[in-house]
Order: C-alpha cells, then structure tokens, then sequence
C-alpha cells in the first residue's frame, strides 16, 4: 500500500459570525495517497473550500477558526505547525491552484518575474538559470511561444493559459501534494480538456497527488481514483469513483447522480430532489439530508447517522447502511492467510 | 407540419471598438456574423458554443434588445427589424426573455408581487386587484406560493428567484421565450427542478423557446433541435439526436468528445484541441475554426465556407461537405500543421 500523503481528520472549521456561528466543516475525514487523484464533489456551500483552505491554514481569522480536528502531512499536524513552518509548506510541499487564476497572479508583474521568485525561493539558482528554467515550465504545460509568453503580464493571456501559468508554477518546487479547487469550473469544455489531460500527465510522471475539488461529477469520472461526497459541511460518502458513480449508497449521492441530464440518453424524465441545500448551523438535529430525502424515517429526524464504514476507504452517512457496517483493518493488523 | 414562429436571416452584430483620445472607431467585435436558423412553433431550439461565441448576443437581438448590424428576423412572419419603438414594445408581449442570474435580474427593493406584476401593468392591466390574482396564479404555476408574493428577492434560493423570474416571464402569455443560460448558475440537484418545470411550461401554454446554454448535457436534454456557435457564426444545426450521435462539423465533433461523462466506463478517445479561440475582433480568414480544426485544408484559409444542407435538415459550414469547390485529393483531412 502507498504511503499517505494527507489525512484529515474529524476536522471542525468554524465562522464566527454577526449572524452566529457556521460550523462550514463539520467533523470531515478525508485521506490521500502518493500518486493518488482524490476528488471532493458536493454542491455550493457544502464546505469544500473551507477544507482546502483548512489544510493550507489559509482560513481568514477573524471570522474562521479550525476548532478541533487534525490534518496529518507526512507525519506532522498541520494545524498545530507555526506560521513560519506553514509558509516553508505553501507552495513548496504542498501547492494550490483556484477556480479563477487571475486573483492568484499579480496583475502588475509579468509572469516570467512570478514564475522566477517562486523558482528561486524553493532552488538555489542565479536569475538567468532560473528564467531559463521558466521558459521550460511554461513549455511543460503547453503555452505556446513560451519565450515571449515569459515577458507577458497576466491580463494579456486568456483564462486557460493562465490556469497553466499557475499549474506551472505549482510545478516549480514538485509539490508532494497539489490542491485545485475548481480549476477548471471557469473554462470552457475544450480548455478544460486540455487543463483535465495536464493534471493527469502530473500525476503520472511526477507521481503527485492531488486533491481535486470540484461540483462536477463528469470531471470526478475523468481524472479521480476515488471520492469524497460532501453535503453540508460533512462527508456524506465516500468511495472509489466506479463505486459512487455505479453503486452509490446514501440517498443524496444517489439524486444527485440522477439529476444530471444523459447525454447519451434519448428523451427522459430528469430526475429531481425536492428542496434546497440547508445552510450549515450548529445544534441540527437529525440527518442533514432528511428534510429531502424520499427514503427518511422516524429515527432520521431524530438523532443524526454517522458515517458508517462499509468498506475499505468506503463509507456511507445513511441509517440504511447501518448493518452493512464493517470493522476497519487498521494499518497493523496481521493478514491471516487462508 | 408547425410553421416557423421565429425566422432570422443573415443576422449580424458588430460592436465597435473605440480607441485612441479621441474615441474614435477602430475595429469592430463581430459578436454574431451572418448567422440564419428557425424555430418552429412549439419548439425548444437549443443554442450551445463556448464564452464569447456569441450566444447571448444572438438572443438579446432576437428581441431587439441589442439592434442587429444587418439581417432579418420575422416573428410570425412579420418582419421586425423595422419596427418602431412602440410597435416592439407591444410586440414584446409576445417575446420574453430569462436570464442567466436571476439575482441580478430582479430589482431588489421590490416585492415579488411588484417584481411579477410590473409587465401586467406595462401591458394595460390597470385593477390592482386583478393584478395580485394573476400573480398569485403566476407563483403558484411556477411551484412556489401566494405567500410568497409580498417578500423580497433576497429572501430566495437561487433555484426559487429563477421561479420568480420565469414567472415574470409568463405574466402575459408570451408565445417565445429566449431563454439564456437560466440553469447555468444553478447547483445540480436544483437544476434539474427548473428543467422539469420548464418543459412542464411549455407543454402547458404551448411555448416556444430559443435555449441558450453552454452545457452540451442540459442542451441536450430540453432541446428539439440544436445549433453550434463558434465566434459568432453558426456552425451547425440539426435534430438533437443527429447533432449527438453524428456530428458533421470538426468544432461539434471536438466539443461532444471534451465533454467528461460521469460515467467510469465511458473511456472514449478525447479530440484535444490545441491553443484558445481566437479573438472576436480578429477572427481567422476563411473558416472561423481553422487555427484549430484537425482537418485542415488550403481551401479553409481563404475561404469562408457556405452555410448548408449537408443532409436531410441537418446543417453545416464546412468545406469538408462541399464537393464543388474541392477535389477528391484535398477532400482528404490533412494532420493539422499549427499548434
Ligand atoms: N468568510 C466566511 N465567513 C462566513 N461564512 C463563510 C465564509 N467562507 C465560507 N463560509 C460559509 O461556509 C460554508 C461553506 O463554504 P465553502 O466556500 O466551503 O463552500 P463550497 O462548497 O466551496 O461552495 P462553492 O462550490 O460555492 O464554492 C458556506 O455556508 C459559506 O457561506
Ligand atoms: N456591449 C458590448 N460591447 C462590446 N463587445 C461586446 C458587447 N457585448 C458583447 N460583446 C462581445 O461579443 C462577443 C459575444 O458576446 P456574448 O454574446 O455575450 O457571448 P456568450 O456566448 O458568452 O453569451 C464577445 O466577444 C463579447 O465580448
Ligand atoms: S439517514 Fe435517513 S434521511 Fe438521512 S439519508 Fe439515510 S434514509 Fe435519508
Ligand atoms: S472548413 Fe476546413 S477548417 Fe473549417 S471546420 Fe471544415 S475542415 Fe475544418
Ligand atoms: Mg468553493
Ligand atoms: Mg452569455
């Protein structure tokens, strides 16, 4: 088994609000392994930004706090690393890129001066040795004329090749874990194909792992191993990606799967979950999804199901799947042989 | 047969672009550029193609909201293009139009009643009282409820403030609705809520709508036929099911199969275009798509290539279906030589 990159664990990310308290993330588990892609769907405000912020400690304070939780990277808790320790991580062990590049790129230096300071902090090199390194980078994720490109400033390119700049500069120091929050969410279908091919070329020759969040399940099937559900500031299930697409256990994992319009499909009725996302707030009773869920009962209103393990990294958040629980093999545990 | 409700010709739409101190015109964006399709009666015509395509601006012509540069558009046979101010206005009664961010769209000091009621009043219904009626029946037609009437925008989902916004639509009983982007912004589960009742409207009242979407999946879903834009020309149109299963244009061909599925066993080989769409204001010669398209030939770089028949009503502009102007030997796709 390969080594674990990144394990959260129970982690509560809180905001402290005029209005109250938001629990945004709600006791969320999640783990990724060396040269695993693993995606994290759910719709908007169901908190998968507050996680990806959350392991980078990137929470704004005031009104954000992680109030309890662990993220384990390599071996060390992020949320009890100083701030000092945490900038050494950003950008240098662990990378992130966003939806909309162009907030993560300064607008007023070119992007061969952005691309060399990040080169420089994380390797020993003289400036000509690092431009020339740039230009190589640039190369690497397919921006074309990449020696005049060096000397261009962000508003001059267009939103894909931006979104490369930044994946290129997250390349720069060979991150051992990349986060993409929605990266491709604010391109069209033909650069987001090519965005898509990149990510997976990464993975592969560099065997990096990435955590890849994202509100499309057509993106999830395209480049993730496995997958995380979020609804509402908690895991709702999790998986590998042939499981939760073709054997979804918990309810809203199973509507959501069925709302999406087939486009190999002829002429069907759209499925439907009545209802909206509820707002995260604290002291909510029951299951988050009861109040939509066509297969809630009495004790779903009740008392709330945590999430059961039904499997190896696969687990479910649904009173149904109580007595599909199993033990989980913990690490050590002698295989028996039979 | 239906007939056409809708019938645009040559339709055309070029901003200017001002520069220097003086302000004076420098080039032109040509945001639609010789575009002619037409929705039957009943209809729901799905139009589909990347940002800045020129979708919207197709739409916001349709109803002579943006003015057309040149063409022609024929709204029961009557041409509205010359159209005074006060005939489109009462014309308009016919022709709606929903957009994209229903927040943004609905004025936010106003009350839901105010907000649905306004066209009524526009539109000559003067009794107050017959005005909260009709919203009320307009509120419960779209799912939500008379209660509703008197609360303000803010206090809606996004899913419910598109309600509203259909339902403001619907005040007079249009026959067209040019519908522009109305999921996009939508969380999934909700979507599909707002396409269920879309298609449940159109049945109910008979309407026709032009569907303006990005998404080739709810496209595909809503829609009768369905058309492609590349920057500001169309470049192919037919029934939904001949456009999916046998594309004939090299741009649809490339954008079906970018599509990700969420499906793990569809594995189907991608068609990776290279490089960005070219800028508006200084389209490629010839065929609009020929910086990217794999088939490439000679011909596409000089000549803008007709807009046609290619089989029974399925349309396309591309030399690759034209037999007069080629030869066998250059029919033949060549490997694309550009990056
Ligand atoms: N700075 C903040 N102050 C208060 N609440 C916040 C803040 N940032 C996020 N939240 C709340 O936390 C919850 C989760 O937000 P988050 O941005 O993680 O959602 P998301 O899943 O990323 O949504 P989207 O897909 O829209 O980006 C939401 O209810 C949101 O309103
Ligand atoms: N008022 C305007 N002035 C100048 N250019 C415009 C204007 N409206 C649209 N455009 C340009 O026209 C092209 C098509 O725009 P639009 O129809 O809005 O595209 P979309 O397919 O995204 O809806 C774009 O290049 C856009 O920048
Ligand atoms: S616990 Fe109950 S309400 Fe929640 S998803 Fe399962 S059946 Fe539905
Ligand atoms: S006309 Fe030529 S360049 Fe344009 S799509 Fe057809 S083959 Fe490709
Ligand atoms: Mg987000
Ligand atoms: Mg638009």
């Amino acid at each position: 088994m390969s080594k674990r990159v990144l394990d959260i664990n129970e982690l509560h990310t809180h905001f402290f609000t005029d209005k109250g308290e938001i629990p945004a993330v709600d006791g969320v588990s999640l783990n990724v392994s060396e040269g695993e892609i693993v995606g994290v769907v759910g719709e908007s405000g169901s908190g998968k930004s507050v996680t990806s912020l959350s392991v980078m400690q990137l929470i704004p304070n005031p009104p954000g706090k992680i109030v309890s939780g662990e993220i384990m990277f390599k071996g060390r808790d992020l949320v009890q690393t100083s701030l000092k320790q945490m900038k050494k991580i950003r950008g240098n062990e662990i990378a992130m890129i966003f939806q909309e590049p162009m907030t993560s790129l300064n607008p007023l230096f070119t992007i061969g001066n952005q691309l060399i300071e990040a080169i420089r902090i994380h390797n020993k090199m003289g400036k000509g040795e690092a431009r020339q390194k740039a230009v190589e980078l640039l190369e690497q994720v397919g921006i074309p004329r990449a020696n005049d490109i060096v000397d261009e400033y962000p508003h001059q390119l267009s939103g894909g090749m931006r979104q490369r700049v930044m994946i290129a500069m997250a390349m720069s120091c060979r991150p051992d874990l990349l986060i993409a929050d929605e990266p491709t969410t604010a391109l069209d279908v033909t650069i987001q194909a090519q965005i898509l091919d990149l990510m997976r070329q990464l993975n592969r020759d560099l065997n990096m792992a990435i955590l890849l969040i994202t509100h499309d399940l057509g993106v999830i099937a395209e480049i993730c191993d496995r997958v995380v559900v979020m609804y509402a500031g908690q895991v709702v299930e999790e998986g590998t990606t042939r499981e939760i697409l073709k054997d979804p256990q918990q309810p809203y994992t199973k509507g959501l799967i069925r709302s999406l319009p087939d486009m190999k499909a002829k002429n069907q009725k759209l499925y439907s979950i009545p209802g909206t996302v509820p707002k995260p707030k604290v002291d909510m009773v029951g299951c988050r999804f009861a109040p939509r869920c066509e297969y809630a009962f009495d004790r779903c209103f009740a008392e709330s199901p945590p999430l059961y393990h039904i499997g190896d990294n696969r687990t479910s958040r649904c009173f149904l799947n109580e007595r599909d629980q199993r033990e989980v093999a913990s690490h050590d545990e002698t295989v028996i042989k039979g | 047969m239906t007939k056409p409700l809708l019938k645009v010709e040559g339709l055309k739409k070029y901003f200017p672009i001002k520069g220097g101190v003086f302000g004076k015109v420098v080039g032109q964006v040509k945001a639609v550029d010789d575009v002619s399709f037409e929705v039957m009666e009943g209809e729901i015509l799905g139009i589909v193609g990347e940002s800045g395509c020129g979708k919207s601006t197709t739409g916001k012509t349709l109803l002579r909201l943006v003015e057309p540069t040149e063409g022609n558009i024929f709204f029961n046979d009557e041409s509205i293009t010359e159209l005074s101010d006060e005939k489109m206005r009462l014309l308009r009664r016919d022709m709606q139009i929903i957009f994209q961010d229903p927040y943004a769209s609905l004025n936010p000091r106003h009350t839901v009643e105010k907000i649905i009621g306004e066209p009524l009043l526009v539109h000559g219904m003067k009794s107050a009282q017959a005005r909260k009626e009709r919203v009320k029946q307009l509120l419960e037609v779209v799912g939500l409820s008379a209660y509703h009437a008197s609360r303000y925008p803010h206090q809606f989902s996004g899913g419910q403030r598109q309600r509203i916004g259909i339902a403001r639509a619907l005040a007079n009983n249009p026959k067209l609705i040019i519908c522009d982007e109305p999921v996009s912004a939508l969380d999934v589960s909700v979507q599909s809520q707002i396409l269920n009742l879309m298609e449940e409207l159109r049945d109910q009242f008979n309407l026709t709508y032009v569907f303006i979407a990005h998404d080739l999946s709810v496209v595909k879903h809503i829609s009768d036929r369905v058309g492609v834009m590349y920057l500001g020309r169309m470049v192919e149109l037919a029934n939904k099911d001949a456009l999916y299963d046998t594309p004939k244009h090299p741009y649809t061909q490339a954008l079906l199969s970018a599509v990700p599925l969420p499906d793990p066993d569809d594995k189907q080989d991608r068609i990776i275009l290279q490089g960005d769409v070219p800028s508006p204001a200084n389209p490629p010669t010839g065929c609009a798509f020929h910086t990217r398209c794999p088939y490439v030939m000679d011909v596409c770089k000089a000549v803008r290539p007709e807009w046609k028949e290619v089989s029974e009503d399925h349309f396309a502009a591309c030399h690759l279906y034209n037999d007069n102007d080629q030869s066998e030997e250059q029919q033949k796709p060549l490997m694309q030589v550009e990056s």
